[in-house]
């Protein structure tokens, strides 16, 4: 098991965000969450991270509690998130961006890891010496998944990564997630609005609502699900 | 880039009036009680008496300045807005990193012939070394401001630890220059820690008043604590450093020798001031290299992604915490070997100098000079020393000339004189060789 949740509650000063999170996702899978906005997808994400850190319940990854640590420890221990709004770092340069992903890694892998990523993303390599913040979104979407996978991760967090994205880049990234997982088998957890997407590319689903799970299975079984057909996918989403 | 081509709004002279008549309005008002009515001494009792003729005169100044300054700000919008449109995204011409090396070079060639030009000349000497001085206490502010993103407006309080430490080293247990040079560089980082750790949470305006409370707290320990600092009194005759143990005065202590003799020359008080001179700059040259090469290493583009994002770093696996005290420590170091050179070089020291104003005049010439920017800073700090010097033919005016030059920088160059950021490339292989075509394409 590369992840568990198990009742995790979450606080954003009196609100309570998250009530008792049973999360699991195993080795090689991609694991997403759907849900409506403000259902706490991102705040279950980011209280994987320790922010804000879980009021109760336990967090397990790769057999260590990971609950209780500050936010730069759990990075260190093999999580990589892409934030929500890519949070790269706009005044430095793109290859600047991918040096500091890769700050917490070996720098024996460096060279091996750079080239990886600008195999699989060469418009990152054209504009490497290009200030960041002048790309295009979805070319700092892949910058922003490009600097996660420098640090070697063995667990990928996505948090909306086709928020925001031109209809061409948001297929282009569902492809990267199934090509991640697939060719280098990355085990993914992804955070989604764009649920039929989503559902399509995942192997299993939970859906999230008010702060609870309400739903899981399958990608296949949540998307012929008729509540889930009902509420993300036929009322007017961005399927 | 957008297809759709913004019009941009031509403002037309009578909106141009309008605005600078609302400003006249303004001055006016203000006017009335400050220039327009004055109290003379008639004969034991006061008078008010009125200058509305000044007054007229101020008016129509603030008047016609307005005017000038919003056409100003206008046609370089324009032109800007022109070179945009017109920059199809590839670099023509001289690349701005390389006019700023060759900037670079020419001065420091200038500062290392100055001294010989002028080896007659006092005053010259004495204001290099003060522009020297800033400069280096700007590099210092730089890796707080500019490169971490700390908005640290109490900067000056390093700059008065490393002063008193040397003052007091060498006054009260007779420690020399260059064995007090560490330790004090070392007073001043431990400063930096201390500040830093109670603030690590904070941020922007809130960071930025802590810092300032810090700055005085320190000042106002050093005018009330009379046994420790002897008060607002400072401390006197402390000792000027030594080359390799030559002293630079007419005679020299029991057992050591003096630059002069030692060198068989005749004795002159220009030595000492241009030794002193060459001093600050080897400091600061050393300063400069050693930020210079911290930036390129993983801490300074630490330093860089944290003014950037913080969240984004931690989610790196990037200690926010020890980056932030990193920055506070070697920005702190080196103020304090600024205030160090401060008081063996004035031989005397006060709680005069440092005062708020010292701090806002040291984040002047970060901001001025372009946040970051190595080269700024020298250009900064030579503008803001030199010009309240050419002001002195402006005696009470001075102040005016220098606000307003601060002014005029800002709206010309609103990102500082110098705001290009030099990347602190490290590329791969395959990505060196991809660069090295693109320079080629290029030239």
């Amino acid at each position: 098991m590369m992840l568990t949740m198990e009742g995790v509650h979450a606080h954003y000063g009196h609100i309570h965000a998250l009530h008792g999170i049973d999360v699991e996702v195993q080795v090689g899978e991609i694991v997403t969450l759907i849900g409506a906005n403000g259902a706490g997808k991102s705040t279950l994400m980011m209280s994987l991270f320790g922010r804000p850190q879980a009021s109760a319940g336990r967090i397990v990854f790769d057999g260590e509690d990971i609950t209780h640590l500050h936010t730069h420890d759990i990075a260190r221990r093999g999580i990589a998130l892409v934030p929500e709004g890519r949070r790269i770092f706009p005044r430095m340069t793109v290859l600047e961006n991918l040096q500091i992903g890769a700050a917490q890694a070996d720098p024996a892998n460096y060279d091996a890891d750079i080239a990886r990523v600008y195999a699989m993303f060469p418009i990152l390599q054209e504009r490497q010496s290009q200030r960041a913040g002048t790309l295009s979104g979805g070319e700092q979407q892949m910058l922003a998944i490009g600097r996660a996978l420098m640090s070697r991760p063995k667990l990928l967090l996505l948090d909306e990564p086709s928020l925001g994205l031109a209809p061409i880049y948001i297929r282009r990234i569902f492809q990267i997630v199934r090509e991640l997982n697939r060719d280098h088998g990355m085990t993914i957890l992804l955070v989604e609005q764009n649920a039929n997407q989503a559902l399509k590319v995942a192997h299993r689903a939970y859906v999230l609502q008010h702060g609870e799970i309400t739903l899981s299975g399958t990608g296949a079984e949540l998307l012929a699900s008729p509540e889930v057909r009902a509420a993300y996918l036929e009322g007017g989403g961005h399927a | 880039m957008s297809a759709v081509v913004f019009a941009r709004h031509q403002i037309t002279p009578a909106e141009r009036l309008r605005d600078a008549g609302w400003v006249a309005f303004v001055a006016l008002i203000l006017g009335i009680p400050l220039i327009g009515l004055t109290t003379v001494d008639a004969g034991g009792s006061l008078e008010v008496s009125t200058r509305f003729g000044l007054l007229a005169a101020c008016v129509v100044a603030a008047f016609g300045g307005r005017l000038g300054l919003r056409w100003m700000i206008d046609t370089m919008g324009a032109r800007k807005l022109e070179r945009q449109r017109a920059d199809t995204g590839k670099s023509v011409g001289i690349s701005p990193v390389k006019v700023v090396n060759v900037i670079g070079w020419i001065a420091l060639g200038a500062s290392i012939a100055l001294p010989i030009m002028y080896s007659d000349n006092r005053y010259v000497v004495d204001t290099a070394t003060t522009v020297l001085i800033y400069v280096m206490l700007g590099w210092g502010l730089n890796v707080v401001v500019g490169l971490a993103g700390l908005l640290d407006l109490g900067y000056v309080a390093f700059y008065a630890v490393g002063a008193y430490s040397y003052a007091l080293l060498s006054t009260q247990y007779g420690w020399g220059f260059w064995e007090a040079l560490p330790v004090s560089g070392g007073l001043a980082a431990t400063f930096g820690i201390l500040l830093g750790y109670p603030i690590l949470r904070l941020r922007g305006d809130y960071l930025a008043i802590v810092t300032l409370g810090f700055g005085e707290i320190i000042r106002i320990i050093l005018v009330n604590w009379t046994e420790f600092s002897n008060g607002p009194n400072g401390i006197s005759s402390i000792p000027r450093p030594t080359l390799f143990g030559l002293e630079f005065s007419r005679s020299a202590a029991e057992g050591e020798q003096t630059f002069s003799t030692f060198f068989g020359i005749d004795y002159s008080p220009m030595h000492r001031l241009i030794f002193l001179y060459y001093l600050i700059l080897v400091l600061a040259l050393l300063t400069h290299a050693f930020v210079s090469r911290l930036r390129k290493l993983p801490i300074g583009r630490a330093w860089e992604a944290l003014r950037e994002d913080e969240i984004a770093c931690q989610a790196m696996g990037m200690n926010t915490t020890n980056i932030k005290l990193s920055a506070f420590a070697i920005g702190a170091m080196l103020g304090g070997f600024a205030g160090m050179f401060f008081a063996a070089r004035q031989g005397f020291i006060s709680p005069e100098s440092f005062t708020f104003t010292e701090s806002a005049i040291i984040l002047a010439i970060v901001v001025l000079g372009g946040m970051g920017s190595q080269m700024g800073v020298v250009l900064a700090a030579t503008l803001l020393v030199l010009i309240p010097e050419f002001g002195r033919n402006f005696s009470e005016y001075r102040m005016l000339l220098f606000g307003a030059a601060m002014v005029l920088i800002m709206v010309w160059k609103p990102s500082g004189l110098l705001s290009h950021r030099e990347p602190t490339l490290r590329l791969s292989r395959g990505g060196a060789r991809n660069q090295d075509a693109l320079e080629e394409a290029a030239q």
